[in-house]
């Protein structure tokens, strides 16, 4: 006999999370998508077979609430360096403690110690992201670029450029655009 | 979770370079480990091998005998599998024809050998937290192209 079986992989993943949740013996609330909220205080131990368990079902753990936090800021940055508004006299840390209910100089010590890299610098690196991406898929020009992303001018962002990437812009088109050609 | 080591990989046929290398990654303080080969031959039948893991970053040196650091690059990245790792370009070389060539090559970043130690130390972090930033960070891998 064969048969054929379709999955509802969505009410698998939460069964398999329940059960897992429940053997652990866990008080626990399912905030979906993939959230849980952790009703009791674990101590260090329990927390590690928490994570040990989940983690070797093919579930990943996204961390602890740090990490979170960190994650939030970094959302928050990519969405504020896209903005039209964007203004390099906003002031960043005042937009990221309007959106968090944290201080900004605790979510930056927090951020520097899990990316490794300053809230100040992470904006810059993906500010110049985006200047690369609107240099090579939309054929803004510097200037262009320049005044949209409000740079006090040309050579300001062009200096960013070179300080982040090590190449000049203009380098750096001409090198994409030989990449394009040959890849 | 996030949060992982970074697994490093550096090929060298200067054993002081690697020395030094192996010291200014073990002071950084970015959680990482790291495995170091002689020859790219050595590297390639390494990173065949699906038993293993897979580097994060590679850092490869451009003049080593039997197979130069630009083939080796080749061959990475004309290999579905290991066309992600990112490659770092670390020689003495700083000809603007070695640099241009590795870019097209495929190569992430590239490097000229510091001859300072603390200058070393200084750029692999650099270098480990940006890495860092584009394996967990929506920031566009098309586009990752450094020179330090």
């Amino acid at each position: 006999m064969k048969i054929q079986v379709k999955f509802d992989v969505q009410l698998i993943c939460k069964n398999l999370l329940i059960e897992k949740l429940d053997q652990l013996g866990v008080v626990y609330r399912l905030n979906p998508p993939g959230g849980i909220e952790i009703l009791q205080n674990l101590d260090k131990e329990q927390k590690v077979v928490l994570f040990h368990e989940l983690n070797t079902s093919g579930i990943e753990v996204i961390g602890d609430q740090q990490l979170i936090r960190v994650q939030k800021v970094k959302e928050i940055i990519s969405n504020l360096v896209r903005l039209d508004t964007f203004d390099e006299s906003m002031k960043v840390s005042a937009h990221i403690e309007e959106k968090l209910p944290y201080t900004y100089s605790y979510l930056s010590r927090i951020f520097s110690e899990t990316a490794h890299i300053s809230i100040e610098k992470f904006l810059i690196l993906k500010k110049i992201d985006f200047v690369k991406e609107l240099l090579t898929e939309q054929n803004l020009s510097l200037t262009e670029i320049a005044y949209k992303l409000n740079y006090s001018s040309v050579s300001h962002l062009s200096k960013q450029f070179k300080n982040t990437t090590g190449f000049s812009p203009s380098y750096f088109l001409n090198l994409k655009k030989q990449l394009n050609i040959t890849g | 979770m996030i949060e992982k080591n970074l697994n490093i990989a550096l090929v060298d046929d200067d054993n002081d370079d690697r020395t030094l290398f192996e010291l200014a990654i073990s002071r950084i303080g970015i959680p990482s480990q790291l495995k170091m080969f002689k020859s790219g031959i050595e590297l390639i039948t390494y990173i065949r091998d699906p038993a293993i893991r897979r580097p994060d970053l590679l850092f490869l040196d451009l003049n080593m005998p039997n197979m130069d650091g630009l083939e080796c690059l080749k061959e990475i990245k004309q290999d579905p599998g290991l066309r992600d790792i990112t490659v770092i370009i670390y020689s003495t070389s700083c000809s603007e024809k070695d640099i241009e060539a590795t870019f097209l090559e495929g190569a992430n970043i590239y490097l000229n050998k510091p001859s300072d130690f603390n200058d070393l130390k200084k750029a692999l972090k650099r270098i480990l937290a940006l890495d860092w930033q584009y394996q967990n960070s929506t920031l566009n891998r098309d586009n990752f192209l450094f020179r330090l």
